[in-house]
């Protein structure tokens, strides 16, 4: 059952189109992701999924309710955590998530209860007491995470839910993450532009400039950009070339004493190449397209990686002691 | 209208009003400094034909100021949770912008009855002498004021989205709400513009009806400007309006 259903979402700011024409559906208890460069259109979609903006044109429904009809309906199905902070710095944790379930009307004599159960949950219980302002980004995050499961919601969106934090904190907020749909019967939608990221979604859509470009697993994405690299390192690299192009009907190429070609599944072809060529091969290695090379081939460009700002900023020195 | 959504706005802003003893500190002493040194100065000047010194006509007025205040303060805070984000916590959540609008209202009216109670226990250095029930109409009517103020307040706060136009609400919007309002002059003797300007400001009726309870003479130029029911019926109709303009702005969508 699709717990998501989006139909022909348009959402225009004067001569922006931030949101162009979007449909999707999600599978209930599925983790779907919406992966695209900043000012792509997923934050303004998530904001008319969870009812604080009115679409320009289009419907979308969680749980069977209209998004704009049935805004409290809506509501009550949905846990959210929004790109920015958007907790009381000045209020300890425990009094953000009662906050919470006061507003969500969760049962007086469940409250208490629920609330450690969350906080536990994301292994801030014994920081229950201190002030949120005291918190660093990645246990602020958490607890945001922990006040959006706090009402019991069907579906629970995550805006960039790991914006800033650091790779091992990312990593362990990944795994909590990823572990949500079955322990506590949730569907997922998430944001991201790291795309290492969005491999753990069950589902993906492609979005850039408010289009959605692609949409499936991520390995159907990656079979779409043409499957898997081989790299194969020879005594005898133009005769290996030969060989395999007659047998395999392989196009294969030669770069920095390596052959290389790509082929639909790697880790069965091989088997088959070192068969044919064996006694030549000094190494083999084999490399999986990523979400980034998917969405370079259908875009054109790459997405921004946070990861790589140290790089950026290497590309940016040597940049600058050319000039001068 | 939820009770529980009622109960936790108010709750979560009495908590940041008890933690922070800065600012219970400034909201109790900017009124003392008005009604000991303006207030001393100018009783010097002003002859006290009815047996009311000056420092003891602008009693209610100082009252009024403490309301105005630290209502508009506590409302404005919402710009405060728009930019920092907690505003969308509140706004996403299944409750009707009613019930976020009376909670916030009913959040200034609390902690600014509070301070105003504060400042009212001094009245017996000023000279006067009020019988219980004098104090408790006082304090209702404090409350009654405060709860308009603050929806007031709730609907500036509506139009602003940064902390920036702070200087703008106080400067041209509270300052004038002040010194419009009966509270330092009274209303009568103002030129006519300056008048109607008083008359459309719904504190200067608040401190006008405490002129009534705490001063109990009808005539003379330090005595009440409007009737009595005429203060009451302004504040309550002023305060069901603001509350229901604030409610249509948080439904408003972009
Ligand atoms: N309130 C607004 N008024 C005007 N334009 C807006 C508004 N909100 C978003 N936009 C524009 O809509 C486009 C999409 O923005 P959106 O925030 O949805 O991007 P995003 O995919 O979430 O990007 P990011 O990765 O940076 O968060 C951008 O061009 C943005 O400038
Ligand atoms: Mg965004």
């Amino acid at each position: 059952m699709s717990i998501i259903k989006v139909e022909n979402l348009v959402k225009r700011f004067g001569d922006i189109t931030a949101v162009n024409d979007v449909s999707f559906e999600v599978e209930e208890g599925t983790i779907f992701g919406f992966l695209g460069p900043n000012g792509a259109g997923k934050t303004t979609t998530i904001n008319i999924l969870c009812t604080l903006l009115a679409p320009t044109s289009g419907r979308a429904f969680i749980a069977g309710h209209d998004c704009i009809k049935e805004s409290a309906e809506v509501r009550k199905a949905i846990g959210i955590v929004f790109q920015d902070t958007t907790l009381d710095k000045d209020l300890t944790a425990r009094e953000n998530l009662i906050f919470h379930a006061y507003l969500y009307n969760v049962a007086k004599d469940k409250m208490q209860q629920r609330v450690d159960d969350v906080l536990r949950f994301v292994d801030l219980y014994n920081r229950k007491d201190d002030l949120v302002k005291k918190f660093s980004g990645g246990m602020k995050r958490r607890l945001e995470v922990a006040r959006g499961m706090i009402h019991w919601p069907r579906v629970l969106f995550l805006d960039e839910p790991t914006l800033g934090l650091d790779p091992q904190s990312r990593t362990n907020l990944w795994e909590f993450i990823a572990e949500l749909p079955e322990k506590n019967k949730v569907t997922i939608f998430m944001t991201t532009h790291y795309m290492e990221e969005a491999e753990v979604c069950d589902r993906i859509a492609i979005i850039d400039n408010g289009k959605i470009i692609a949409m499936g697993t991520p390995d159907e994405l990656k079979k779409a950009v043409g499957g898997d690299v081989i790299y194969i390192k020879t005594t005898d690299n133009a005769s290996a070339k030969n060989e395999i192009e007659r047998l395999f009907k392989f196009n294969v190429s030669e770069k920095e004493n390596e052959i290389y070609m790509t082929c639909g599944m790697g880790d069965t072809c091989i088997p088959e190449i070192i068969n044919t060529i064996g006694e030549k091969v000094i190494s083999v290695r084999l490399q999986r397209p990523t979400l980034n090379d998917v969405f370079l081939k259908l875009t054109g460009k790459t997405i921004r990686e946070e990861t790589s700002s140290g790089d950026d900023i290497k590309d940016f020195v040597r940049a600058y002691r050319k000039r001068h | 209208m939820e009770f529980n959504v009622i109960y936790v706005i108010v709750a979560r802003e009495f908590k940041k009003f008890i933690r922070e003893r800065s600012r219970l500190f400034s909201a109790i002493a900017r009124p003392l400094l008005w009604l000991f040194i303006v207030g001393a100065g100018l009783s010097r000047l002003v002859p006290s034909d009815t047996g009311v010194s000056y420092t003891q006509f602008i009693f209610p007025g100082i009252l009024g100021m403490t309301i105005l205040f630290s209502s508009i303060f506590s409302s404005i805070s919402i710009i405060w949770d728009k930019e920092f984000g907690f505003m969308k916590e509140i706004l996403v959540a299944p409750v009707s912008r009613l019930s976020i609008v009376v909670g916030k209202a009913l959040s200034g009216t609390i902690v600014s009855t509070i301070q105003a109670a504060i400042i009212l226990a001094l009245f017996p250095l000023l000279g006067f002498n009020l019988s219980v029930v004098q104090i408790i109409a006082v304090i209702l009517i404090c409350a009654f004021t405060s709860f308009s103020i603050s929806a007031f307040g709730i609907v500036l706060a509506t139009f602003y989205e940064s902390y920036e136009s702070f200087s703008v609400i106080m400067n041209f919007i509270v300052m004038p709400m002040f010194f419009l309002s009966g509270a330092m002059y009274p209303v009568k003797l103002l030129p006519e513009i300056l008048r109607i300007c008083a008359k459309i400001n719904p504190l200067t009726y608040g401190i006008d009806a405490m002129k009534h309870v705490i001063f109990r003479f009808e005539t003379g130029p330090m005595s009440p400007d409007f009737l009595f029911i005429v203060d009451a019926a302004v504040i309550i109709l002023t305060s069901v309006i603001f509350v229901l303009i604030a409610s249509r702005a948080f439904e408003r969508k972009g």
